[in-house]
C-alpha cells in the first residue's frame, strides 16, 4: 500500500504509562535508538489515574519491613499462584526503583525527618506505599514523562499499534495507524516492548478509560506468545456507585488506610464478621485497635477493611444481596467519623485524601468530610497477561518483551494495591534493559509486504462494510453488559456456558459493525477495531473461568466456593491453536526454592 | 435496588469541522441525573454522530484530556455537571481556541510537547545521605507539590491572552509552563538556573498578571500569586539588582549567588 510511512527503531515501545516510560527510558540508556507509541496524547495513559502509592519496602516508616516481608505479602496476596521469582525480583528491587524517582524529580510526601513517608494499604503488612496525597500516578507518570523526553526518544502520540509481524519465529515489526489523520506507521524493530496495561473495558462498571481494550494482550497472543492467568480480574470493592454516569470511577483504597470504615444500611462495620483464617493473627480484634494501627501504632493490627481487595469486594455484595445495602446498591464508605478522634479532622482529610475530596463534590454533590460516601465494587485490574521470562521479560516470541499491567506473573490471583506501580518500574527498567541487549545482539530482520499489506486492508476493511445496521459502539456496549453479568465477580458454570455463545454471536455482529465518516480522527472506527480485542480478551477470560473449578483470589465461583488445592499448583496458559481455535491449558507451577519457601514459612 | 434517574432532553450545539472550517450542529439528547457533559458528548458520538472526534480518558479529572470551552467557559467536561448548566437553552461545547483545530472537539496541543521539551530537566544537588537519598521537610516541598498538581489541561493556555488573542507562541511559553519552571526552580534539590530562559527565551515579562489562567485552573493551582510573580521577582533580582548586576560583571559567566535558591 502506498500510504504507509516507514520508521526504524532499535527497540519498539508500545504503550506511554509507567511501564512503557520505564522501559524506553532504560532502552535508550543503552544507547539503542528507541521509538514510543501511545494511543493518547503522552502523560495521560492510565498510570496518571492511580491514587494510593507505590509499594516498596524502603523501611521509613517501620523499620521492622524488608524485601522478605513484602515477598511474603505478595504471594499470600496472590494466593500463592504468582511467579515467585517475579514476586522476589520485585520486592526486591523496588526500593531501588523508588528512590530512582526521586532522583528523577518526584516529590512524595515526607516523613518527620525528612525522608519519603509510606502509608498502610490492604494486605501490606507494615505501612509500605510511598505516596504523594492521592495523585501518585500522576507524580509517576509526569516525573518519568520529564525525564524521559531528554533521553532522545521517539515519541509517536495518538498512535495505535494494530498488528505485531514477525519474521519467521522473531519479532520484525509493527503496523499502527495515526488517530489524528488514519495514516499507516510502518515501525521495523529489532525487539518490541508490550506495555499497553489492561482490560476493563470488557466490562460494564470499570475504573479503566477507553484504552483499556486488552490491545497488547491480544497482538501478544495474535503473535503466537501465549497468556496467563486471565480468570484473574480485579473487582476494586470500592468504585463510586452515584449518580449513574459515574459508576466504576475509583475511590482509592487510600480512604479505608487513612481510618475509613465499611458500614451496611444498619451502620454496622460488617467486615468484622468475615475474617479469612490466614489473615485472623494479622487483623484488628476491634475498631479501637484498627484505629490504632491507621494511626501508625507499631503494635496494632489492621482493620479489615484492610484485607485484600477479592474479600472485600465479595463483603460488601453479600451485604447488598443480603439487603443492608445502601439506597443506590452499595455500602456505605464513612471516613468523616475520624472528627471524632481527631481535631481538624476535615482539614486533614482534604490533605490527605484531595482528589477523592474534589471528586465527590464535583461529581456526587457529597462532602466527604461531613457525609459517609455510597461505594460498591468496580472492574480494576487484570491479573492475568502476557506470559514472559521472569528475569529478562521475553514471551515466547524472540524480541517480544511484556511490562506491566499487560504482563502477567508478579500478582497471582490477586494483586495487593499499590504493588502495580511498583511493578511497573521494576520490569519495565528490566523489560527495557534486556530489550535493548537483545536488539543489539539480533541479527536484522525483514518484513514480509504481503503479511504488512494484509494488516493494513484488516485495518481498512471497516470502511467497505455493505449492508450493516448496527455502529460498533452497540455492540461492545452488549459485550460490557454480557461480561458483567454473566462472566463478572460471582461465576457459575452455566452463565459462563451462555456467555461463550454470546461472545460467538458478538463476534458475528462485530464483523458486521457499521461505521461512518472517514479516517480523521475517526472514534467509530476505532471502536470497531477495539472489538477484536475485547473479543479475544473476553474469551480468554471465561475459557479460563470455566477451567478453574474452584475459588481463588479475583476468581469466585458460586458452584465451587472453596479453594482446591491442586488448582493450587497450576497457572492457565491460554494460546492460538494451529486451526485458530483458542487452547487453555493447565501448567504446573514450577516448584519453589527452599530459601523462597522458609521465609514464606516464617511470615506465617 | 437503584433509583431510576429521572431524564430530561437538552440540546447540545457542538462545533463539527477541522482545519479548513466547520460549524456548530445541534444534537438532542436524554440526560439523567449527574450526568456530566462528556457523558452527553459520547451518547451523541454512540447514537447520532459515531465520528464526532473528542479525546477523553480518566472521566475523572485527572488526566486534563477532555478541556473544551463550555457555553463560553473553558472547562474539562468530564468534571462539568449538566445539572449545574442552564438546560432550557442549548449548551454550546467547542474546541479550545488557543490551538489549531484537528477535528471537531480535538485541537493540535503540540506544541505545549516542544516547549516542555526546552525547558532545562531537573538537576538534583548531590544526595544529602551516605546511601544516595535526600531529606526534604514536608513543609518545604508544600509548594512545589502544588505545582506538579497539574494535569497539563492547557485551559490556562487556553485563557491566556498572550497566546489567544496575540499569538505569541513563540515567544512566551505560557502559564502552564511558568508554572512548571516554578515547579523546577523551587524544587528543593534542583540546582538548575533557569532565571535568563525565563526572562528571554520564555517571555515572563509578556504576563501582565490578569489572572485569567488561576482562574480556569481545574487543579485550583494559584498560578499567577504563587508561580508567575515570585518568577517575575526573581528575574527582577538578578538582572535589575545592583548587587546582582556586579556581581555579573564579575562572573560573566552567570556562576549563581551563594543561596538563590529559597
Ligand atoms: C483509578 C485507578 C487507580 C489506581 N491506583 C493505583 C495505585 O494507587 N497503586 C498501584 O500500584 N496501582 C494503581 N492502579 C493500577 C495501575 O495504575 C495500573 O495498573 C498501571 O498504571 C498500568 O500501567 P501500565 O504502564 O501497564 O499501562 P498504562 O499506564 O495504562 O499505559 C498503557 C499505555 O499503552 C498504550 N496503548 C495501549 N494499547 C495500545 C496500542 N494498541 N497501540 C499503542 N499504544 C497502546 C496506551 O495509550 C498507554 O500509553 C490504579 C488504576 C486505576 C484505574
Ligand atoms: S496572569 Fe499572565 S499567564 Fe495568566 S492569563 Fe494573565 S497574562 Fe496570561
Ligand atoms: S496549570 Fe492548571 S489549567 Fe494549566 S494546564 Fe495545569 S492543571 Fe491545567
Ligand atoms: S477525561 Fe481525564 S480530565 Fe476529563
Amino acid at each position: 500500500m502506498a500510504d504507509i510511512q516507514t520508521h526504524e527503531h532499535d527497540v519498539l515501545v508500545i504503550g506511554a504509562g509507567g511501564a512503557g516510560l520505564r522501559a524506553a527510558i532504560e532502552a535508550s540508556a543503552a544507547g539503542v535508538s528507541v521509538g514510543l507509541v501511545c494511543k493518547s496524547l503522552l502523560g495521560k495513559a492510565h498510570t496518571v489515574m492511580a491514587e494510593g502509592g507505590i509499594a516498596a519496602a524502603l523501611a521509613n516508616v517501620d523499620e521492622r519491613d524488608n524485601w522478605k516481608v513484602h515477598f511474603a505479602d505478595t504471594m499470600r496476596g496472590g494466593q500463592y499462584v504468582n511467579n515467585w521469582r517475579m514476586a522476589q525480583l520485585h520486592a526486591q528491587e523496588a526500593p531501588a526503583r523508588v528512590r530512582e524517582l526521586e532522583a528523577w524529580g518526584a516529590v512524595f510526601d515526607r516523613t518527620a525527618d525528612g525522608r519519603i513517608l509510606q502509608r498502610n494499604f490492604g494486605g501490606h503488612r507494615y505501612p509500605r506505599l510511598a505516596h504523594v496525597g492521592d495523585r501518585t500516578g500522576l507524580e509517576m507518570i509526569r516525573t518519568l514523562q520529564d525525564h524521559g523526553v531528554h533521553k532522545g526518544i521517539t515519541v509517536y502520540m495518538e498512535t495505535t499499534v494494530v498488528r505485531l509481524l514477525k519474521d519467521g519465529d522473531r519479532i520484525a515489526g509493527a503496523l499502527a495507524y495515526t488517530r489524528e489523520r488514519g495514516r499507516f506507521l510502518l515501525f521495523k524493530a529489532k525487539a518490541i516492548v508490550l506495555a499497553t496495561g489492561g482490560i476493563g473495558k470488557a466490562y460494564k462498571i470499570t475504573s479503566n478509560s477507553w484504552e483499556y481494550t486488552g490491545d497488547g494482550h491480544t497482538l501478544a497472543y495474535d503473535a503466537g506468545a501465549e497468556l496467563q492467568d486471565m480468570e484473574f480480574i480485579q473487582f476494586h470493592p470500592t468504585g463510586m456507585i452515584w449518580p449513574l454516569s459515574v459508576r466504576g470511577i475509583l475511590v482509592t483504597e487510600g480512604v479505608r488506610g487513612e481510618g475509613g470504615v465499611l458500614l451496611n444500611n444498619k451502620g454496622e462495620r460488617f467486615m468484622f464478621n468475615d475474617i479469612p483464617d490466614n489473615y485472623k493473627s494479622q487483623t484488628a480484634k476491634d475498631a479501637e485497635e484498627g484505629w490504632r494501627y491507621c494511626q501508625g501504632d507499631k503494635n496494632a493490627n489492621r482493620p479489615p477493611e484492610l484485607l485484600t481487595r477479592d474479600h472485600v469486594a465479595r463483603c460488601i455484595l453479600r451485604e447488598v444481596r443480603a439487603g443492608r445495602g445502601s439506597p443506590h446498591g452499595g455500602v456505605y464508605l464513612d471516613i468523616q467519623w475520624i472528627k471524632e478522634k481527631i481535631p481538624n479532622a476535615p482539614e486533614h482529610i482534604k490533605k490527605k485524601l484531595p482528589s477523592m475530596y474534589h471528586q465527590f463534590k464535583e461529581l456526587g454533590d457529597i462532602d466527604i468530610t461531613t457525609e459517609p460516601m455510597e461505594v460498591g465494587p468496580t472492574t480494576h485490574y487484570v491479573m492475568g497477561g502476557v506470559k514472559v521470562d521472569a528475569d529478562s521479560q521475553m514471551s515466547r516470541i524472540p524480541g517480544l518483551f511484556a511490562c506491566g499491567e499487560c504482563a502477567v506473573g508478579i500478582n497471582g490471583a490477586n494483586r495487593l494495591g499499590g504493588n502495580s506501580l511498583s511493578d511497573l518500574l521494576v520490569f519495565g527498567k528490566r523489560a527495557g534493559e534486556y530489550a535493548g541487549k537483545y536488539a543489539k545482539d539480533a541479527k536484522p530482520t525483514t518484513l514480509r509486504q504481503e503479511d504488512v499489506d494484509a494488516a493494513a486492508k484488516w485495518t481498512l476493511e471497516p470502511f467497505d462494510r455493505q449492508g450493516g445496521d448496527e455502529g460498533p459502539y452497540i455492540i461492545q456496549q452488549d459485550l460490557q453488559d454480557m461480561m458483567q453479568d454473566l462472566v463478572g465477580i460471582v461465576r457459575k458454570e452455566d452463565e459462563m456456558q451462555r456467555a461463550l455463545e454470546g461472545l460467538g454471536k458478538l463476534k458475528e455482529r462485530a464483523k458486521k459493525a457499521k461505521i461512518v465518516g472517514n479516517r480523521e480522527y475517526n472514534p467509530g472506527w476505532h471502536t470497531a477495531l477495539d472489538l477484536h480485542n475485547l473479543l479475544t480478551v473476553s474469551e480468554a477470560i471465561t475459557r479460563c473461568a470455566l477451567v478453574r473449578k474452584e475459588s481463588r483470589g479475583g476468581h469466585f465461583r458460586e458452584d465451587f466456593q472453596d479453594k482446591d488445592a491442586a488448582f493450587g499448583k497450576v497457572n492457565l496458559v491460554t494460546r492460538k491453536g494451529p486451526d485458530g481455535e483458542m487452547q487453555v491449558e493447565q501448567v504446573p507451577i514450577p516448584e519453589m526454592p527452599a530459601e523462597l519457601k522458609q521465609i514464606i514459612e516464617e511470615m506465617k | 435496588m437503584a433509583e431510576t434517574a429521572t431524564t430530561q432532553m437538552v440540546t447540545l450545539r457542538i462545533w463539527r469541522g477541522d482545519a479548513n472550517g466547520g460549524s456548530f450542529v445541534d444534537y438532542q439528547t436524554p440526560v439523567s441525573h449527574g450526568m456530566v457533559v462528556l457523558d452527553a458528548v459520547h451518547q451523541v458520538q454512540a447514537t447520532q454522530a459515531m465520528d464526532l472526534a473528542v479525546r477523553w480518558n480518566c472521566k475523572a479529572g485527572k488526566c486534563g484530556s477532555c478541556s473544551a470551552e463550555i457555553n463560553g467557559n473553558p472547562r474539562l467536561m468530564c468534571m462539568t455537571q449538566i445539572a449545574h448548566l442552564p438546560t432550557d437553552q442549548p449548551i454550546t461545547i467547542e474546541p479550545i481556541q488557543a490551538f489549531p483545530s484537528i477535528k471537531d472537539l480535538v485541537t493540535d496541543v503540540s506544541w505545549n510537547y516542544e516547549v516542555k521539551k526546552r525547558i532545562k530537566p531537573f538537576q538534583p544537588r548531590e544526595p544529602d545521605a551516605a546511601d544516595g537519598t535526600w531529606r526534604m521537610e514536608q513543609a518545604d516541598v508544600d509548594r512545589v507539590q502544588e505545582f506538579r498538581k497539574c494535569i497539563e489541561c492547557f485551559l490556562c493556555q487556553d485563557v491566556c491572552h498572550v497566546l489567544r488573542d496575540h499569538h505569541k507562541h513563540a515567544e512566551f511559553i505560557g502559564p502552564r509552563f511558568l508554572v512548571h519552571v516554578a515547579a523546577l526552580e523551587m524544587h528543593p534539590l534542583d540546582t538548575a538556573d533557569r532565571l535568563e530562559d525565563l526572562k528571554d527565551r520564555d517571555g515572563v515579562g509578556y504576563c501582565n498578571i490578569t489572572k485569567c489562567c488561576t482562574k480556569v485552573c481545574p487543579e485550583h493551582i494559584t498560578i499567577t500569586d504563587n508561580a508567575i510573580i515570585p518568577l517575575k521577582e526573581r528575574v527582577v533580582d538578578e538582572y535589575y539588582d545592583p548587587l546582582m548586576m556586579l556581581w555579573r560583571m564579575i562572573f560573566p559567566k552567570r556562576q549563581p549567588l551563594p543561596m538563590v535558591k529559597p
